[in-house]
């Protein structure tokens, strides 16, 4: 089987497979988040908060219960990794700085899972179990618990109530992430991915050189960070290092793994407000934008300028001979499409065009399917925009699912969607300004500005893969790329609430023939195009410059 | 209607409504730009360039900042390219500020017409209120207070708004209205309310002024179609938030090339500097080009005059909204309340058919119902002598030439009325009788006569489809009376008000009759004419729940109501239109006065509603559709000299980067002026389903938007290609 061939049964398997869990994990999550019983182990853990499960909380209160674990959390990562040196130590592990222990925080504890440290050789064993892991959960349950708030936004009715933040995070952790992540780890490792907190071992190569080879809990960290579209490796090459992803069949997992909350999420949408054909059509919208990506990216890392690719037949440079370039370019993609940021080979080393895909992908604001929750309620946003215009040109005050979108839902929604690109070209544009930022580019010309672009563009949308070519740590990029990360996820956060509790204290509107439909094929394929030209429109110059500068010849 | 026209010219009048075959292809129209508007509005939209007013404006404001700048670049730094991007700039902003200027100066014109109308008068101001035909004393009209009680007599001119308290008149209402036929208004019941600036033509009415003093209903009419008292609407406010956020956008986009642009240009030193790209960077002229050509200016320039111009529209149909958003809720309603009298059905029952009954011949039959309508002067009894003579050929006979006859009136406790002919010649003496089919039968049994049992049936027949039976009987001489037959009143359905409650169906809208008549009655009639529902035996407060019912459903209601018992409900509909010839508390509680009284009218205001919003949509969409021609003029232009693998991008091979540039530039004005029409007339709507206008809307105005400026952009490169200094 030609490699082309084994990239088509790949994708195709893939896509199969992500159809399959549609249904029934999307009706699952449904179930989760909308039942009323509580698990006898829920119930202590809300005594021991001090939650009252049952008492519904207004969207200021649900977004100051958001901020105010995300402010512990930050601050509890940061304390614990300036210290980390100082607890059990199977190994020395150096005193993490300020700056990187401020940026680190920030990444985990926002989903992005930027990590401008080296995993082995930066931290403790400990530390990435009790401090990073526990974030990979909890991030992601954050990121879900908002998204379904907006959703109860667009079911409820003449309500300011949008749920419990502290329950929908305890049962999102308990009842979603947590059991899929142990058959994930064990599936793991069964596959190879170790799972010790062995010392380092030292060994000869057969070069005649030495070689440190670290032990640690790998496999239940690599399963949460797929699920819970974190990313952050154990080891600085992520998922191309053969401990974190051993053979192809893991990268297959690993990718179906990163994808599947994110393409299920649109059925529990569909199942609250009631009307699964929605559902459909959002999933539709972000199927199609992942298939145009995926093959547009194979297309480019197919076709191929420069003497070596040419020789070898493939842009080989920078992808593990183990998975090869369609499973390689697939992961790319899907890990570039949601926020997760692992990667299994070097975006850095991709075709231009290749490399433009990647950062596309990331400015459409990851929404195909997108991270966990955030993809949801970042193409609820756009959908939002989309009725807005195109309900106008049917002749009545725009209304989505019901809800009449007015001066204080547009308000939320263009705030949120001018929040990513002001923070990506602002801090583009002040990096490319500074001399003190310029002197991190690794890379001169167009590529060096898109390590630039790539490093903001990443950081902003919370997605956490680097293009690389960049010294990232340094005070500055720690301080800015970390400030960029907290902005981009909560400041989104607050709109969604807020947009989310403008809908709940609406009376619903009955649809009638005069209602734009949101379910059928011309709504599927102008969000498709209002979801494009969004991003094409605000990011042209910069990718012109970038990407397309080096990929036109 | 430009400004040398008349004030609203030719109301369609209330009686009937367009014939149902142009009702589906009838689009709302009007307001075609005359190009004279252009030049006179120009002193307006330079007025209107300055700063101080701009500024609300925030799309327009921003270039209006981009053009000061680059004038002062190109003061600094002449060339021809930039002051020809100076030049294009600065019309940008004024052909912005001529479209709401032309839009404004329809407004003015009508308003001016209408100021004409409002001449100071003296008022005849009663000093005892209480004492109507007591002394008067001279009072200037602007100080007459509420309460006042006034006198008016043949000639005068009502000095302000009122309501009849006294006497009866026929008044000439053709300054508002524009229908030069008189009205009459009396005191008491639905026609009590007088305008000011209207001329009493008959005798003498006593009238209370409600307005207060500055507030008349020329006042506000002025006002509003000046647009003084303009306030942006619920959705125009929105709409604003997502340009104001697009526009942040492409200003972050272009203010944040620039380091951008810096270090690229500076990896390349060898490279020659270019008009767009010198070592600092892009030129202040071309960021100004790149910035004002992405910004959504299109709709923005045009956002003020579509609204300005709904309003015009609804003013030249003779419906005078009280606000913007009374005008937009229109668009967005889903359930109307209609009237049936009047609005579904013409005014009143009308004779349709005649059925003998027994061996009675239908010409016996016609002349025993014409004689017994023949002093009938209600409607009905009317249709009846024109039925009879237009399907029967039977002549109308004057009432003067029946010398004999001695006329029996309707009563409510005989519920009959006839005619009783004394004996003439070989005529025997003759009874004939007209009346409710109970009244009629115990009349014949009562004089011994036999009631065949066909005529029950019939007239069961007629009740279940809706329609009034009317028994005829007669009898002559002695003997015992006989149902000669019956008499079928109907409802008669306006023509074309199917396809109309068609057409509103296939927009989503529900539509439903109000009538006092018993639900068999007001079934039939709602089936004839196709309207979805119906509620019978309504009472003023049963439409007033209905609305509410409605309404809690989440609904938007709009009804149409001229007596003061509807002013609650047109107070709670969301859009209630009262008619001029109502009441004034019916004018103050609904949000739009038909002063055509039509109440047809308020599917047309629907429409205009739609119209409106769908105008902002297509354009919004169009607008931003155009910048992807843009960006593929611009971003070459700016670049292909650093990195000439861009000039791919230069899809549309435009001569020179200055040439590229300046021609989305210019494109960008000429669009504007190029779609004032469209925002002035509105965009084409025909009723049909919400998919179906999407789909339609979206290609032309999306499709199109992203097509048209590829195309505009290329002819004008052609052209100015010869400019020295561009080619």
């Amino acid at each position: 089987m030609s490699s082309t061939w084994a990239g088509v049964v790949f994708l195709g398997t893939l896509a199969a497979a992500l159809a399959a869990v549609h249904v029934p994990f999307g009706d699952y999550m449904a179930r989760v988040l909308t039942g009323t019983r509580h698990l006898a182990v829920e119930r202590v853990i809300y005594r021991l908060g001090g939650v009252a499960p049952d008492a519904d909380q207004t969207w200021k209160r649900y977004l100051r219960s958001v901020l105010a674990f995300s402010v512990v959390s930050v601050l509890f990562l940061y304390g614990l990794l300036r210290v980390q040196h100082l607890i059990w130590p199977p190994y020395t592990v150096p005193q993490m700085t300020a700056d990187q222990s401020f940026n680190t925080a920030a990444s985990f504890v926002t989903n992005t899972n930027w990590q401008s440290y080296s995993g082995e050789s930066a931290l403790g064993y400990v530390v990435q179990m009790t401090g990073l892991a526990v974030q990979n959960f909890a991030s992601a349950a954050v990121g879900i618990a908002v998204a379904i708030a907006l959703v109860r936004g667009f079911a409820r009715t003449r309500t300011d109530r949008l749920g419990n933040f502290w329950v929908d995070l305890t049962r999102v952790c308990l009842r979603i992430l947590l059991p899929l992540s142990v058959v994930a780890a064990v599936v793991f490792v069964g596959a190879g991915m170790i799972e010790n907190f062995h010392h380092y071992a030292t060994v000869h190569t057969l070069a005649g050189g030495q070689q440190t080879i670290t032990g640690g809990p790998v496999a239940s960290q690599e399963a949460i960070k797929e699920i819970g579209t974190n990313g952050g490796g154990f080891y600085n090459v992520n998922s191309a290092h053969p401990f974190e992803n051993p053979t192809t069949w893991t990268n297959w997992i690993e990718i179906f793994l990163l994808l599947c909350i994110g393409f299920s999420l649109p059925r529990t949408f569909g199942r609250m407000i009631g009307d699964k054909r929605q559902g459909y059509a959002i999933v539709a919208v972000m199927g199609v934008l992942a298939v145009g990506s995926v093959v547009l990216m194979l297309v480019f890392q197919g076709t191929h300028h420069g003497t070596v690719p040419t020789a070898v037949g493939a842009s080989t440079e920078g992808t593990e001979t183990r998975f090869g370039i369609p499973d390689s370019a697939i992961f790319a993609t899907g890990t570039t499409l949601t926020s997760t940021g692992s990667v299994d080979s070097f975006h850095d080393s991709y075709t231009s065009l290749g490399g433009a895909m990647t950062l596309l992908n990331m400015m459409l604001g990851e929404v195909a399917p997108g991270g966990t929750g955030s993809g949801l309620y970042g193409i609820l946003i756009l959908a939002v925009i989309t009725v807005f215009v195109a309900g106008l040109m049917v002749g009545r005050t725009p209304e989505y699912l019901g809800k009449k979108l007015g001066a204080r839902e547009l308000k939320f929604a263009s705030l949120y969607l001018l929040t990513t690109p002001a923070l990506v070209l602002t801090g583009t544009g002040i990096a490319m300004a500074l001399p003190i930022a310029r002197a991190g580019m690794l890379n001169s010309g167009p590529h060096g500005l898109s390590e630039v672009l790539y490093a903001f563009t990443s950081a902003a949308n919370n997605n956490g893969s680097a293009f690389a070519g960049l010294s990232a740590n340094t005070v500055f990029y720690n301080y800015a790329l970390g400030t960029v990360m907290l902005l981009g996820r909560f400041l989104p956060m607050i709109f969604v609430l807020g947009l989310a509790g403008s809908l709940a204290s609406q009376q619903p509107v009955p649809a009638s023939d005069g209602t734009l439909p949101t379910h059928r094929l011309l709504f599927v394929g102008l969000l498709t195009g209002v979801a494009l030209i969004v991003v094409a429109l605000t990011y042209f110059p910069a990718l012109a410059l970038g990407p397309l500068a080096e990929g036109l010849h | 209607m430009s400004a040398t026209t008349t004030l609203w010219p030719s109301p369609g009048g209330p009686a009937e409504p367009r014939p149902a075959s142009s009702a589906a292809q009838r689009r709302v129209e009007g307001g075609l730009l005359d190009p004279k508007m252009l030049w006179t509005s120009t002193p307006d939209a330079l007025r209107k360039l300055n700063p101080g007013t701009l500024w609300r404006n925030p799309v327009m404001f921003i270039v209006e900042i981009g053009a000061a700048f680059t004038t002062v670049i190109a003061v600094l730094q002449p060339s021809v390219f930039a002051w020809l991007i100076v030049v294009w700039l600065w019309l940008t902003v004024l052909f912005a500020n001529l479209a709401e200027a032309v839009a404004e100066g329809r407004g003015k014109a009508q308003a001016d017409a209408l100021r004409r109308a409002k001449t100071d008068t003296v008022a005849r101001r009663l000093v005892d209120r209480d004492d109507w035909s007591g002394p008067e004393e001279a009072v200037p009209a602007p100080q007459l207070r509420q309460g006042d009680v006034i006198v008016c007599e043949a000639g005068d001119v009502i000095p302000g708004d009122g309501d009849v308290i006294d006497g009866i008149a026929s008044v000439d209402e053709s300054a508002i209205t524009g229908e030069s036929a008189p009205v009459i208004r009396e005191s008491g019941g639905d026609r009590s309310s007088v305008t000011g600036g209207t001329r009493v033509l008959s005798d003498r009415i006593v009238v209370q002024i409600t307005q207060k003093p500055g507030q008349s209903f020329i006042d506000r009419m002025i006002a509003l179609v000046e647009g003084a008292s303009r306030q942006k609407t619920p959705n125009e406010i929105a709409l604003n938030i997502l340009l104001a956020s697009l526009t942040i956008i492409f200003l972050l986009a272009t203010v944040t090339l620039q380091p951008l642009a810096i270090f690229s240009k500076a990896q390349q030193p060898g490279i020659p500097d270019t008009a767009a790209l010198d070592r600092n960077g892009i030129t202040g002229i071309v960021l100004v080009s790149l910035l004002v050509c992405l910004i959504p200016t299109t709709i923005g320039a045009l956002l003020s005059a579509i609204g300005i111009a709904g309003m015009d529209r609804l003013v030249q149909r003779n419906v005078l909204a009280m606000s913007g958003r009374a005008v937009e809720a229109a668009g967005d309603v889903d359930t109307l309340l209609l009237d049936k009298t009047g609005t579904v059905t013409l005014g009143n029952r009308q004779a349709t058919d005649l059925l003998p009954v027994g061996q009675v011949a239908v010409p016996e039959l016609a002349d025993a119902a014409q004689l017994s309508s023949l002093a009938d002067e209600t409607p009905e009894g009317r249709s009846v002598v024109v039925l009879a003579k237009q399907r029967y050929g039977l002549r109308e006979r004057a009432r003067g030439e029946l010398t004999h006859a001695t006329f029996v009136h309707f009563s409510a406790q005989t519920r009959m009325s006839g005619v009783d002919l004394t004996a003439e010649g070989d005529d025997a003496e003759r009874q004939i009788r007209k009346g409710a089919a109970g009244a009629v039968m115990t009349w014949v049994r009562s004089g011994g006569g036999e009631v065949p049992p066909l005529t029950g049936e019939i007239v069961d027949g007629i009740s279940g489809a809706g329609g009034t039976p009317l028994l005829v009987a007669e009898r002559r001489g002695t003997a015992a009376p006989r149902v000669l037959g019956v008499i079928q009143l109907k409802d008669v359905v306006k023509r074309g008000m199917r396809e109309r409650f068609d057409a509103l169906r296939r927009m989503g809208i529900r539509t439903v009759m109000i009538t006092g008549d018993n639900p068999l009655t007001a079934k039939a009639i709602a089936d004839e004419a196709g309207v979805d529902d119906f509620l019978a035996e309504a009472k003023p407060e049963d439409k007033m729940a209905l609305i509410r019912r409605e309404q809690e459903g989440g609904k938007l209601v709009a009804m149409t109501g001229d007596g003061t018992n509807d002013a609650p409900a047109l107070a709670q509909a969301d859009v209630g239109v009262a008619m001029n010839t109502g009441t004034s508390a019916a004018k103050e509680a609904g949000n739009m006065v038909d002063l055509d009284s039509d109440p047809t009218k308020l599917i047309e205001i629907v429409e205009i509603g739609k119209q409106l919003l769908i105008t902002r949509g297509a354009l919004t969409t169009f607008s931003i559709a155009n910048d992807v021609a843009k960006y593929f003029a611009i971003i070459p232009a700016m670049f292909a000299a650093v990195y000439p693998g861009l000039n791919k991008l230069n899809i549309m091979r435009l001569h020179s980067p200055e040439s590229a540039i300046l021609s989305a530039v210019i494109f960008n004005a000429i669009i504007i002026v190029a779609l004032i029409p469209l925002a002035l007339r509105g965009i084409r709507y025909t009723p049909s389903s919400a998919s179906a206008m999407l789909r339609r809307n979206l290609l032309i105005y999306g499709v199109g938007g992203l097509v048209l400026p590829f195309l505009g952009i290329k002819v004008i490169d052609l052209v100015i290609q010869f400019v020295p200094g561009i080619g």
